[in-house]
């Protein structure tokens, strides 16, 4: 990509704060624990879209590469521990709906 | 085409997966739109010069983690037929904000743009290669790649293995 | 030398799981209690020069310079102390070696974790070893398998995730301003830049991540959900230490570090931590379930140290990071104390609980201590902490938030007298009568807690914690 440096990051700052919302609204309005995840994982694809935005114009893409090679092995990480634990969630409850989730309210 | 229409439709078509990822009313859609979302988003960065980082978007984001997802959802078993599709017209109702919301927020952000004051100038001693960087300045970071590694693999046999004491709990 | 602190429980969690099973099992408890006492001594009796010499095989081996300072000392010392409780905790949580095997490695892992998160000198690694942690913290939470656990897991994973895509995005933001993570050259280009849209931005985003995860109000949801439905050993080592290196740690270190403690970064601060004190507080006094009122004693006591960061002067720091480690030795403790009761009493529940410290007198003892140490009462380590915080607030001229820090600490004694009163005074309750002394494998720790926080309000050293970390403060 040859836009010249704020374009690019002026547009994909703003694309990465649209997919945030987009992520977050997923994540608030899910009645399924598995969406709640694919909405955590949208929310990483934003990060990572800026960081490499930012390695981009700043010119120091070997280091953002680098960075964003850790960032992905921690988040497919973090994801299996979270299916494990929604499987968990499945066993006890028969079914994924976060609105159950309120047994240690109070 | 011009580059700069190049770049403002791969951002758009980022975008546009990541829309569809989240209203799509179908579990597996979902996870399907959200490896088209990382392979949108690893041409993305094949093209902003991060080749490495693109392998691994596709191979282990686009790949294992659809994978995940996939068992997952297919373990849990979702509804059936009919109850996907009276649920189908219930969450259009519940997710026909989104577009709206998000129509909204460009127009904030238009006014608000985020731009570009100040940059760091450009490197003394640039680094152009990724192993370098990787094996020799991040090093650090690979140990904690290890670590977290490991720890993922205590966390598959500790989830796991209670899933399985319990399944022989229940069987008489 | 400090790169040790990574890489020798790195090699433990290696070394036992070689396929010599059979001998190695029980070695990881041994091995794991071992590392973290050493830990702990070492970071108290390693002269200074060892610290900074630079010439050390590991480090050079890593390629990294850790940060050495004050802070990082500190926080090495509580991990240690915390990390080798939940261990011993967790031998009299469960007589299953299997388990003890796989809680013994996932420790290991969690404290390899935030010893690179204290020794940590750029924000990405911070970042890389702050989520190692978490996931261990995760497994460990979600260890039993239970419920309530994986239900506390799911919050806690949710809001971890969230936090740590708000840290990233600062990061990317600060990157972009000063082309480098490390902390030295954030130092000089972020605070001379602070009017830049993009680092208030990242000021903001960076503070909203990291409250979340030291769960300060108002994102402290996931807080008493995973610290009460965690299996014990578990809690302990989540109310001890992992909240505090994942996150207030890391505020610690960013907002000395990174950004300065100007008048928006103490704002915020303030603010925050007022609401923690305040609202924590005064829902502790509301719950039944011993460990979700120790949940909210936590967020309240967190504030605390939120507060005397938001002080802004070298004072106010001290008083921070004392009480950062006060707060880990006795409300360990308290956790212990719980475990204890839950293990020997059957049930969390405060009102069907009570007399408990006739059959169990040390764990009663112990719990008195922890206690008056939390609500700071002379001459116990916690009421020197809250001084100096309040003493802070007051010099600095925030005459308001000292006393909101006063008014909590009433609120504080009220809230654990009554849990005093419910659990451990008064007539023995129905269906205890069996009650016996819980696992000595609980008692060691409690006494050695209670010992140190009586030996650190009473001691001589009192003086020298306040002789203040000048080298790591801008």
């Amino acid at each position: 990509m040859t836009l010249p440096g704020s374009t690019l990051f002026a547009l994909s700052a703003t694309v990465a704060i649209l997919m945030t919302v987009a992520a977050l609204y997923c994540i608030l309005a899910s009645r399924n624990l598995i969406r709640i995840l694919i909405g955590l994982e949208l929310l990483t694809k934003a990060v990572t879209l800026l960081l490499a935005v930012a390695g981009y114009v700043t010119g120091r893409m070997a280091v953002v590469q680098t960075f964003i090679i850790t960032l992905i092995v921690i988040e497919v990480v973090v994801i299996a521990v979270a299916a494990g634990v929604v499987l968990g969630v499945h066993r006890h409850n028969q079914d994924l709906d976060p609105r159950k989730l309120t047994n240690l309210r109070g | 085409m011009s580059f700069d229409l190049q770049s403002a439709l791969l951002l758009a078509g980022l975008l546009a997966a990541g829309v569809w990822t989240v209203m799509t009313a179908d579990l597996l859609r979902s996870a399907i739109g959200l490896a088209v979302t990382s392979a949108v988003l690893t041409l993305a960065l094949f093209l902003l010069g991060a080749p490495l980082a693109a392998v691994f978007e596709i191979s282990v984001c686009a790949g294992l983690i659809t994978v995940v997802f996939v068992s997952t959802i297919s373990l849990t078993k979702p509804w059936g037929v009919e109850a996907a599709l009276s649920h189908k017209q219930v969450r259009l109702r519940r997710f026909a904000f989104l577009p709206l919301l998000l129509f909204a927020a460009m127009l904030l952000l238009r006014s608000h743009a985020p731009h570009l004051d100040l940059v760091a100038p450009p490197p003394a001693h640039p680094v152009q290669d990724v192993r370098e960087a990787l094996w020799i300045d991040r090093r650090l970071d690979l140990v904690g790649q290890i670590l977290i590694i490991l720890a993922g693999v205590f966390g598959v046999v500790v989830l796991f293995k209670t899933r399985d004491a319990a399944r022989q709990e229940k069987k008489p | 030398m400090p790169a040790l602190f990574i890489l020798i429980p790195l090699a433990a969690v290696l070394l036992v799981n070689l396929p010599l099973r059979r001998l190695l099992t029980p070695a990881a408890f041994w091995l794991g209690l071992l590392l973290a006492l050493a830990q702990a001594a070492a970071a108290v009796l390693v002269p200074d020069h060892a610290w900074i010499a630079p010439l050390g095989v590991a480090t050079r081996l890593l390629r990294f310079t850790p940060t050495a300072d004050l802070l990082t000392r500190v926080a090495l010392l509580t991990i240690g102390l915390v990390g080798a409780t939940a261990l011993m905790v967790a031998r009299a949580w469960t007589a299953d070696p299997e388990r003890r095997f796989r809680f013994a490695n996932l420790a290991l892992l969690a404290l390899a974790g935030m010893n690179g998160v204290a020794l940590a000198s750029d924000l990405f690694s911070l970042y890389v070893f702050l989520e190692v942690t978490a996931v261990s913290a995760f497994i460990l939470i979600a260890f039993g398998g239970e419920r309530d656990a994986l239900e506390g897991t799911f919050k806690y994973i949710l809001l971890s995730a969230a936090a740590s895509v708000l840290i990233l995005a600062a990061v990317a933001l600060l990157f972009v301003v000063a082309g480098s993570v490390s902390f030295g050259a954030l130092h000089d280009v972020v605070p001379a830049a602070g009017r830049d849209p993009l680092v208030a931005a990242a000021l903001v985003l960076l503070l909203a991540g990291l409250f979340i995860k030291s769960g300060i109000v108002p994102f402290h949801g996931w807080l008493p959900d995973a610290y009460s439905a965690a299996p014990a050993p578990a809690s302990v080592l989540l109310a001890g230490i992992v909240t505090k290196t994942t996150g207030v740690y890391i505020l610690m270190r960013a907002v000395t570090a990174v950004f300065t403690l100007d008048a928006t970064v103490r704002a915020l601060l303030l603010a925050g931590g007022t609401l923690s004190v305040l609202i924590g507080a005064f829902a502790a006094l509301g719950q039944r379930d011993m460990k979700r009122m120790l949940a909210y004693s936590s967020i309240s006591q967190v504030g605390y140290i939120i507060l005397g960061l938001g002080a802004g002067s070298i004072l106010g720091v001290a008083g921070a990071l004392f009480h950062f480690f006060n707060h880990a030795v006795f409300k360990s403790l308290l956790f212990v104390n719980a475990a204890a009761v839950e293990q020997q009493a059957g049930t969390r529940d405060m009102d069907r609980l009570g007399g408990v410290a006739e059959r169990m007198p040390v764990t009663g003892t112990t719990s008195v201590i922890g206690f008056l140490s939390c609500a700071g009462i002379p001459p116990l380590a916690g009421f020197w902490s809250k001084l100096v915080v309040i003493l802070a607030l007051w010099q600095a001229g925030e005459r308001g938030y000292a006393a909101v820090a006063v008014l909590a600490s009433l609120v504080t004694i009220a809230y654990f007298l009554s849990m005093q009163r419910r659990v451990f005074f008064g007539k023995l309750a129905e269906g205890l009568a069996g009650l016996r002394e819980a696992n000595p494998w609980l008692l060691v720790p409690a006494c050695l807690l209670a010992a140190v926080t009586v030996g650190v309000g009473v001691g001589p050293w009192v003086l020298d914690i306040l002789q203040l970390p000048a080298g790591s403060l801008p």
